[in-house]
C-alpha cells in the first residue's frame, strides 16, 4: 500500500468522523435501519446520517438480495456518487446469495460488481451489528484501508467484464448533454 | 479599519453559526430522547465535503455556486453586530442594501442548481422562490413600518434608537411576524418544503457533492448569520458585542426548538398561512404605527 500524505490522513481523520450514507433499499436489510436512525440505537451519534441522492452521500449500503435488474441500478448509483467512497454488503445475500443463491434472477456475490470494504454477517443483522460495522468502517477509513474505490478505478476492466457477464450491457445514458 | 471588521464579522459568522448548527443537533437528538452527534460535528461535515473529489455539471454551475457564496460573504459582510463600534461600514449598512445584496446569492444558487439539470433540484428551486414570497409580504410590510416608524432605514441607527426599548416591546405584533418570517429564511420546519428530502430528494442540492456541497454550506452559515442578524439588530436592540451574541442564540434556540416538534407544510398550505394571519397582523401593526399606537 502507498504512503497516504499528512494531508490525507487529516482528510481520511475527517470522513472517518463524518459518513452520510445512502441506503439503496433493496432486500430485507432496509427493515433493520429505522431502528438503527432513531432513538433507539441513534447512528447520529457517530457522525453517520442519512442523505437524499448519491451525489451527497459517502457509503453506499446494499441491503439485502440483489437481483439483477436492480444491480444495474446499483453500479449508475455507485459511479454517480463521488470520491472517496464506501460500499457496505448487509447480510449474508451480499455474501453467497444467502437463502437466494439457487435463484435464477439473483446475483450471489456482489463483490465481483462494486467493491466492498466492509460485509456484515447475519440474516439479517441486528442494528448492534450495524453500528459495529459502522465502527469497523471508520477505523479502516482512519487507516486508509478502506480502499473499495482505488480499487475500483485500477481494475475498472475486470469490474466491468463481470457486469457485462451478468447483464448484458452497461451504459450509463447521460440524458442532458446528450 | 473597516476591512478588519468585515473580515472580524466572517470568522463570528463562521464559527458562530456552524458550533450553532452542531449545537441545534445535539437539541434536535435531545428531545428525541437520543444522545447526538457532538456540538463540532458540522465542522467535521464542512471539511470532509470540502475533501472530496466532486463533478461538476457545467459552468453555470459552477459559476452558481461562486456567485451564491460571493452574495452571502458580501451580505454577511455589512451586518452590524449590535453597535456602531462592530458595524464595518457605517455609510452602507442600510436595510435596502442588505436585501438587495442578499437576494444575489439566492438567485445565484437558483441559477446554479438549475444548471445541473436536475428535475428535482428545478423543483427544489422554483419551491424555495415561492416560499420567497411568501414569507417576504409579511417581513418587508413590517419592516417598512419599522423604517416609517424610526425615519431611517440604517441598521446601526436603527439599533441605536431603541435605546428606549426594544423593538419588539414597541411593536409586539411587528415582532412576532418578523419571527415566523424567520423561520421561513432559516428553512426550519414548518417551512422546509424547499429541502424536503423525503420527497424531492434534498431539492437543489441533488447534483451537488463533495466541494460544492460544502461551498453552499458556508453560503448557507453566512446566509443564517445575516437572517438571524437582521433580526436581532432591528427588534432586539442593541447593545455591547456579548450580548448580540446571547441574543443570537437564544434566537437560534428558539427557533430550532419550535422546528424540531412540527411536521413540515405543503407548498400550498405554507404560502395560505404566510398570506393569511401574518400578513393581517403585518398591516395591522403597519396601522398602529401610521396611528401611533406604539408601546
Amino acid at each position: 500500500m502507498k504512503e497516504r500524505t499528512i494531508w490525507e490522513q487529516i482528510a481520511d481523520s475527517f470522513r472517518s468522523r463524518s459518513i452520510w450514507m445512502l441506503h439503496y433499499c433493496t432486500g430485507c436489510g432496509a427493515m433493520e435501519l429505522p431502528p438503527t436512525m432513531t432513538s433507539r440505537f441513534d447512528m447520529e451519534r457517530f457522525g453517520v446520517a442519512p442523505m437524499a441522492t448519491p451525489r451527497q452521500a459517502d457509503i453506499l449500503l446494499i441491503t439485502g438480495y440483489l437481483n439483477t435488474k436492480t444491480l444495474r441500478r446499483v453500479i449508475y448509483t455507485y459511479e454517480q456518487m463521488a470520491d472517496p467512497k464506501y460500499v457496505i454488503g448487509f447480510g449474508s445475500c451480499t455474501i453467497n446469495g444467502g437463502i437466494y443463491f439457487d435463484s435464477y434472477s439473483t446475483i450471489n456475490r456482489l463483490d465481483y460488481y462494486v467493491p466492498v470494504d466492509v460485509y456484515i454477517a447475519g440474516c439479517m443483522p441486528r442494528p448492534e451489528a450495524i453500528l459495529e460495522a459502522f465502527n469497523y468502517l471508520m477505523e479502516k477509513i482512519r487507516k486508509g484501508e478502506a480502499d473499495g474505490w482505488k480499487r475500483y478505478r485500477e481494475n475498472y476492466e475486470w469490474y466491468k467484464q463481470n457486469q457485462i457477464r451478468s447483464l448484458g450491457e452497461v451504459y450509463v445514458h447521460d440524458e442532458f448533454h446528450e | 479599519m473597516a476591512a478588519y471588521k468585515a473580515l472580524f464579522n466572517l470568522v463570528v459568522a463562521f464559527f458562530l453559526v456552524l458550533s450553532l448548527e452542531g449545537i441545534a443537533r445535539k437539541i434536535m437528538a435531545r428531545i428525541q430522547r437520543r444522545i447526538g452527534p457532538p456540538w463540532y460535528q458540522n465542522f467535521i461535515d464542512l471539511f470532509k465535503a470540502l475533501s472530496k473529489h466532486p463533478f461538476s455539471n457545467g459552468w453555470i454551475f459552477d459559476f452558481g455556486v461562486l456567485m451564491a457564496l460571493g452574495g452571502a460573504l458580501a451580505t454577511a459582510m455589512i451586518i452590524p453586530m449590535g453597535s456602531i463600534t462592530w458595524t464595518p461600514f457605517p455609510n452602507s449598512d442600510n436595510f435596502f442594501v442588505i436585501m438587495y445584496l442578499f437576494a444575489v446569492g439566492a438567485l445565484g444558487m437558483a441559477m446554479g442548481m438549475v444548471g445541473s439539470g436536475n428535475p428535482w433540484a428545478s423543483i427544489g428551486v422554483s419551491r424555495a422562490l415561492t416560499q420567497m414570497l411568501g414569507y417576504e409580504l409579511p417581513y418587508l410590510i413590517v419592516m417598512s413600518s419599522v423604517i416609517f416608524f424610526y425615519k431611517t432605514a440604517s441598521i446601526h441607527k436603527l439599533i441605536e434608537l431603541q435605546r428606549g426599548g426594544w423593538n419588539l416591546l414597541v411593536m409586539p405584533l411587528g415582532g412576532i411576524v418578523a419571527f415566523i418570517s424567520l423561520m421561513g429564511m432559516l428553512g426550519k420546519k414548518p417551512f422546509d418544503i424547499m429541502i424536503a428530502p423525503a420527497e424531492i430528494a434534498s431539492g437543489p442540492m441533488v447534483e451537488l457533492s463533495g466541494k460544492y456541497m460544502g461551498l453552499l454550506h458556508i453560503m448557507h452559515v453566512f446566509s443564517v448569520f445575516v437572517e438571524i442578524s437582521l433580526f436581532v439588530d432591528v427588534f432586539l436592540g442593541g447593545g455591547s458585542f456579548g450580548w448580540y451574541l446571547v441574543k443570537f442564540v437564544v434566537v437560534w434556540v428558539l427557533a430550532v426548538m419550535i422546528s424540531s416538534v412540527l411536521p413540515r407544510f405543503r407548498i400550498e398550505q405554507m404560502l395560505k398561512f404566510y398570506w393569511g394571519v401574518p400578513l393581517g397582523l403585518a398591516f395591522l401593526n403597519a396601522l398602529f404605527v401610521l396611528l401611533g399606537w406604539t408601546l
